[in-house]
């Protein structure tokens, strides 16, 4: 087998750029780290590419003919105009990635990150579909004829990549409300869906002994297919999860391409980003207590109102006023915050921060208690209390803020609902029974700010903390609420 | 380098992100997820190589455009990618000294 004509410099670099990656996420450990973690991210991507444009420079043979690998004897002159396409290409992306970058709202973050993954994915067919094309300018093949090990990591690559595609196009509709977030149901889709998935990988193997165009593009067809079909059927509830397992699929997606081009930046990389989204995909399937693949087989958040909502006779509540509200507030010791993704919705964290800061001047503590999958990506409600200048040292996670709701005077709800339900504890019957909840319940006093008392979260569950004789209901939209607190606490 | 070499460094990658994904704070999953995102688009690499080498039998041409075209999507990410997660670092700030305002 030829071997691909590597520069051990090139290589050395490549590796040097993959330890950045790792550093950069070794960053991530602390917010005070972590910008030094994202710089270290900027420059090995840098060097991994001032390394293929040195090592790739576009030669133009005096005949008209270009050619990468220097095989030929006439004298090559550099074909500029390649180079200044592709730094075109560069800059094109720059500023497109830039502008965005800079002008979205916080509360789009996981559209935005699934709108990459897709691009992402998309890159990886792109490359995977040049490699197929004109194998002799990546050194994978011989005469025409493509290595079989590296048609095995082409197949895999444009098929992980495409599914990561045409999956994130739908998980991004779906989050950037364009496509309803409850899930659709095809009939015999887990049928289909496998009967699909076995084609793929039936077709990637028959690949190996065949390098027909047609073998190529039907496992890039049938992959955009399936990545489809798979997300289509999972609800809204399950976006962290299914973020978190794109974010793990453009992993495997790059290592496969670093498969193909023995690129060591490209593996460590893939191997990086694809445990990372593995382990998110973990941490969100726990904190909802449901295993990954019921939450691939998707329905979860329509099928189940019947399941849990048994009609339930009209229970009385109690409401509140905004001026309630904040007299209560103002007389705690200890208030505990919990965001959810309601407050996203109507932006809420910033006259949330306000509220906070009146309180702390009334010498209240003030805390903040994050359930893992409150919002629609992981870390998501932490984003939106740092863009509102909430401390992070206020912010607390499930496990290390539970045990204190006892000793607090005031739990203030805003915007999560499935994440407080103590069904979850104890009633078997529950659909999200099992998953670990905040137990707002134990405190003094519960302020629950809510819609309408209509509509019950995603998983459709009705809320005994709702008809709790501690609980007030505080009902309008959280914003305003919020807002109309911060003024009576003058 | 020959397959067993690579799976090597794709298997000890593996568990090094393992580990290290683990010890992010989980207040960081936002960015996590947004720097990843950027790193992932290293696959440029392979988008660079295919815009460069035009013109060898008939995918060339072809080949280059669908490289440029990469080239465009996986920049988008990285410098989209790296300034978003630079934008939400920055706001993470640590409680500020009493008396502070922001």
């Amino acid at each position: 087998m030829e071997h691909i004509t590597v520069n051990p410099w090139a290589s050395l670099a490549y590796l040097v750029a993959g330890v950045c990656f790792i550093l950069a996420l070794r960053g991530l450990s602390s917010p005070a780290t972590s910008q030094r973690g994202n710089r270290m991210g900027i420059i090995g991507m840098t060097i991994a590419v001032v390394t293929t444009l040195i090592t790739h420079v576009p030669y133009l043979f005096s005949d008209g003919w270009t050619l990468y690998a220097p095989a030929r004897d006439i004298t090559p002159f550099i074909d500029w105009l390649t180079v200044a396409e592709i730094l075109a290409a560069i800059g094109i992306g720059a500023a497109i990635g830039i502008t965005t970058a800079r002008r979205i709202a916080m509360t789009d973050m996981p559209q935005l990150v699934a709108a990459f993954h897709s691009l992402v994915g998309l890159a990886a067919v792109l490359v995977a579909c040049a490699a197929f094309l004109n194998p002799g300018a990546f050194g994978i093949a011989e005469g025409g004829v493509i290595f079989a090990q590296s048609r095995i990591e082409m197949g895999l690559g444009v098929a992980i990549g495409a599914i990561t595609f045409s999956g994130s196009v739908i998980a991004f509709l779906k989050l950037n409300g364009n496509m309803g977030g409850a899930p659709i149901l095809l009939p015999g889709r887990h049928v289909i869906n496998l009967g699909v998935l076995a084609a793929i990988l039936g077709l990637v193997g028959y690949f190996t002994i065949d390098q027909s165009a047609w073998v190529f593009w039907t496992i890039t067809v049938l992959s955009f297919v399936i990545g489809f079909l798979l997300i289509v059927p999972i609800g809204g509830a399950d976006m962290p999860v299914v973020v978190s397992m794109l974010n793990s699929y453009s992993g495997w997606a790059a290592a496969a391409m670093g498969f193909t081009l023995h690129n060591t930046a490209m593996i460590i990389t893939g191997a990086l980003v694809g445990s990372s989204g593995a382990i998110l995909s973990y941490i969100m399937c726990k904190a909802m207590n449901r295993s990954f693949i019921s939450v691939i087989a998707g329905g979860f958040g329509g099928e189940t109102a019947a399941a849990g909502g048994a009609p339930k006779e009209q229970r009385p509540w109690k409401r509140g006023s905004a001026e309630d509200a904040a007299f209560l507030l103002e007389q705690a010791e200890q208030v505990i915050i919990v965001p959810g993704y309601g407050m996203a919705v109507s932006q809420a964290q910033h006259a949330l921060r306000e509220m906070g800061d009146k309180l702390k001047a009334h010498g209240v503590r003030v805390k903040y208690a994050i359930h893992p999958v409150a919002g629609r990506m992981p870390g998501h409600m932490n984003v939106l209390l740092a863009e509102a200048n909430v401390p992070y040292d206020d912010v607390f996670e499930l496990e290390d803020i539970n045990s204190e709701f006892a000793q607090t005077d005031v739990a203030f709800v805003i915007g999560a609902n499935d994440v407080t339900n103590p069904a979850a504890k104890t009633d078997k019957t529950s659909p999200i029974y099992g998953m670990p909840v905040l137990d707002v319940g134990k405190a003094k006093t519960v302020l629950f700010i809510k819609r309408s008392m209509g509509g019950v979260g995603y998983a459709g569950v009705d809320n005994d903390v709702f008809y709790m004789d501690n609980t007030m209901m505080l009902l309008g939209d959280a914003k305003k609420m919020v807002e109309e607190i911060v003024k009576s606490l003058d | 380098m020959d397959f067993i070499s690579i799976l090597s460094i794709f298997v000890m990658a593996c568990f090094v992100g393992y580990y290290v994904v683990w010890s992010v704070t989980p207040a960081l999953h936002t960015p996590l997820m947004a720097v990843t995102n950027a790193i992932s688009s290293v696959i440029i690499v392979g988008a660079l190589i295919a815009a460069a080498a035009a013109g060898i039998g008939e995918g060339g041409a072809t080949s280059k455009w669908l490289g440029l075209l990469a080239v465009v999507l996986a920049s988008v990410n990285i410098f989209g990618g790296f300034a978003v997660t630079a934008r939400m670092l920055a706001m993470y700030k640590k409680k500020a000294p009493a008396g502070a305002k922001h």
